[in-house]
Formats: C-alpha cells, structure tokens, sequence
C-alpha cells in the first residue's frame, strides 16, 4: 500500500536556512547541510528544498552546492527556487534532485512544464502553486514567491498544470504559511478533487492533527511542513505515528519495522 | 570489485555512487568499451524511455550493454527506467497509438506501458514509499530484507511481464506491479533502491556481494 509522506520542508537564502510567515519577515533558522544531514539521518520520507532567493535577478541557481547536499542524501529530494529553462532543470537532476519544483516560470513560460515532461517524464515535476484568498473568498494565484498577483484562480490553475504534464501540485497557502494554524482544508480538498495527480499539502501546519485533517479530510497524498518541525518539539516520526493512530498508512523506517508492522 | 554505472548522460548518478562506496570501487562509465571492467553494471534512467533509449543508441552503449550481458555473462540492474529498457518494446513517447513502440534490449520479455492502460485507476504518477511483497521471501537482492518493506517509488510507466516466472516482487498500486524482475544475471527494479534509504542501501550492497550467477 502507498504511504502517505510527512515533508519537512527547507526554505534556503544565501546558504543559510530561513523560515517566514506568510512568506515575509524571513528569519534564519539554521544551516543547510546539517538539516539535511539530520533529517536524512531520521529517515524522513522526502525532502523539498526551495531556494526563495534565486528568482531574483543576479542569483544564479548554486549547482554545486545543490550536488553536495544530495551526496549523502539517501532518500528523495525535491529542488525549487529560480528554475527558468530546461537545461537548468537538467542539471539540477545531473546534480542529484529527484524532482523539481516549478512555480514562477510555469506562468511565465508555459512552454517549460511541456518541455520537462517530453524530455525527463511527468514524475519529476511538482508544480508548486502559491495561493491567497482574496477579497471576495476566491483562492488566486501568486507567483516570485508570493509577491507577484497572477490573476489566475488557483482550480483551473492547478488543471492546468495537470495538463501540462505536472506530476504532482505543492499547494501552499500564503495566508497560513508561518502561522500554524492548520493548512487551508478548503483549498487542498478542492486541489485534490479537481486534479488525478497527487498533492501535497503546504502552509500552515502547526499540529500532527493538522495533517490528519489534511490527509483524511484533504485528500492530500503527502504533508509538508517548515515551522512546526524548525520551531516546536514535533517531529516528522511522531506526525506519522499521530497519522498512523487515525488509521493512515506511513512508512517506518526498516529498523522499527518489525515492531509497528 | 569494481562496480560501473553507465553515464549515458541521464538521472543523478551522485546519490547512487554514494550508496555503492564501500562495497567496491565505483566507477562511473561514459566510454562503453570501459564496459568490460566491470564485474557489476548498473544502468541508472529516470524520465522518458524513448528519450533514455535514444541516448544509449547515440552513446554506443546499447549494444555494448548486449555484448556485456549476452557476450560476457556481466551482471547486470536497471533501476526504474534502466530496468524498463530491459523490456522488449516501451510505450512511452509513443503515446496515442497503441500499436507503436520503442524497442527495449529485450533482455527480458514484456512490455513498458502506462499505469492506467494497466488497470491503475489511483493517481498517476504512482510517487513515494510503498511496500514490496516478495513471493519467494527475504532471498537473493532481497536478502536480509523483510517482506513489505517500503521502497521509493516514482514512475507512471511499468513492466508488462510475459513470464510470470521472472518477476521476484510486486508492488499494490491499485493493481499489481512487477517492481523486481530477474532472468538469469539480468535485474531490474522499478523503485529507487539509491532513495530508499537502509532498505535501498541493503539491496544494492546485495548486488554487489551476492554470487548472482
């Protein structure tokens, strides 16, 4: 049976590992390598590591530094920040990225999500979408890290990027990000209902019965989370065992397996 | 024991390198007449079979990998793409018509095709842990590893296999999947064993020490 993965998400700037709320007023929460290390270390299922800097002009995607990271990294990891062409997107798999995560240039060049999919399949794009309710309580679109109003709504978005060849939707609400006061419900049901591709819920968590709520109330596939794993006692082992509790499949790593199976 | 992955110029061959340090020297082979040095060759593949296909035509590396397995009797894995090109004929890259394909090597019989043309009616791409069920137990590659363990998965295409008696695990995705094929010194797996964590790490140190022959 597939389990559903707990993501500790790793927002990184300028080699540093940082943490905001609702994608602002960004703090420095640490290094990078060691995070990973460490995270690696306690078999978390995946990781997402986002460069939230390199959109901006002058900052070049740091292929090196992505190539040590994934050295030691013996389980999946998901790259995004700044990736604008194709052959980015193959260096950075050369590099060591099982999946990239594309967000601004999906708007910006809607040539690029075809042009990944025909060259290196579907199952290595995630299409990150970034989302604020606006208004009139409609979920909209935003792009170069959620400064940026696209216009678009967040349903027909997702669709579409579905039908571009998208492999799986990151979903984040902006509105929740950094407050831990649980993910968007509305949005990641209607996400998960509206596309056949898996998604993963982000923005908001603060609680291991957040991610219950998203997966069981959801539809998520998987649960990513930034502060409540950089800021709080919870663990990524102890969401699976609250998710485990409410019935959801996870994945223990091989040593406890005997035990939990 | 010297193990050579074949960098025909696809997928992240770093993670796999690092998982295999320890059990041998690893050399990462772009040249295919380096092919004869290995006592061990993996074929890395991610993304579209046509194109990775493609690729180890233009490389030389299609029919070095013939003359290696078939001429020279060297052991050989394919992991997850790498072992779809194991197949006779892929379909993918070839989508929307049904009776066109890309040849495989044809090392082991059956056929690449999508998920849903399979019968999977869950969520395509078919993306993280699932559990590996293996019929003949905790043996071979699978040595010291428990029926059911999880391995990382990600993929929207999988092996059609014609002889039953190939197939080493399977998979539950809303239909059952062949994730671990062998004929004779010729493996695949469907998962990433480089991503799999211990469980990965434990399968692939298998390959390298097992007698396989």
């Amino acid at each position: 049976m597939l389990k559903v993965r707990v993501i500790p998400t790793l927002l990184w700037k300028q080699f540093g590992l940082v943490k905001g709320i609702g994608f602002d007023s960004w703090r420095r929460v640490g290094s990078v390598l060691p995070a990973i290390r460490v995270y690696a270390a306690r078999e978390v299922d995946e990781l997402i590591l986002v460069d939230i800097a390199a959109h901006q002009p002058g900052n070049e995607l740091d292929f090196d530094s992505i190539e040590d990271l994934s050295q030691d990294c013996h389980i999946p990891l998901t790259i995004g920040g700044g990736v604008r062409h194709l052959d980015q997107v193959s260096a950075l798999l050369r590099a060591g990225a099982d999946k990239i995560s594309i967000n601004t240039a999906a708007y910006d060049c809607p040539q690029l999500i075809p042009q990944i999919a025909r060259r290196h399949g579907v199952q290595c794009i995630v299409a990150s979408v970034d989302v604020r309710v606006d208004d009139r309580g409609n979920w909209k679109c935003f792009s170069h890290a959620g400064t940026r109003p696209t216009g678009l709504y967040a349903v027909k978005w997702a669709r579409q990027l579905e039908a571009m060849g998208a492999g799986e939707i990151l979903i984040t609400s902006i509105d929740r990000d950094g407050t831990m006061a649980g993910y968007d419900l509305g949005l990641i049901e209607t996400i998960a209902s509206a596309v056949n591709i898996p998604v993963i819920a982000s923005g908001g968590a603060g609680s291991y019965q957040h991610m219950v709520d998203a997966v069981v109330q959801g539809g998520a596939a998987a649960v990513a989370a930034a502060s409540m794993f950089h800021f709080t006692e919870q663990t990524p082992a102890g969401a699976k065992r609250a998710l485990a509790d409410a019935g959801v499949p996870v994945r223990w790593p091989l040593d406890v397996f005997g035990d939990t199976s | 024991m010297i193990i050579g992955i074949i960098d025909y110029g696809v997928g992240n061959l770093g993670s796999l390198a690092h998982s295999l340090q320890g059990h041998g020297e690893v050399r990462l082979l772009a040249n295919p007449l380096d092919a004869i040095q290995a006592d061990r060759l993996i074929l890395p593949g991610v993304g579209n079979f046509s194109d990775c296909a493609l690729r180890l035509h233009r490389t030389g590396w299609w029919s070095a990998l013939l003359d290696a397995v078939l001429g020279r009797y060297q052991p050989l894995l394919g992991i997850c793409v790498g072992m779809q090109l194991l197949c006779d004929l892929g379909h993918e890259g070839a989508e929307g018509s049904d009776d066109v394909g890309v040849s495989g090597l044809g090392l082991i019989r059956g056929e690449v095709r999508h998920l849903s043309s399979l019968g999977c009616e869950l969520r395509i791409p078919h993306v993280g842990w699932n559990s590996v069920e293996l019929p003949s137990g905790s043996t071979g590659l699978f040595q010291g590893i428990p029926n059911g363990t999880d391995f990382y998965f990600v993929h929207s295409y999988a092996f059609d296999v014609v002889d039953q008696e190939d197939i080493v695990a399977t998979t539950n995705y809303g239909v059952l999947l062949p994730v671990a094929i062998r004929k004779g010194l010729v493996w695949g797996v469907q998962f990433h064993p480089e991503k799999s964590s211990k469980a990965g790490q434990i399968f692939l140190k298998n390959f390298v020490l097992t007698e396989v022959c």
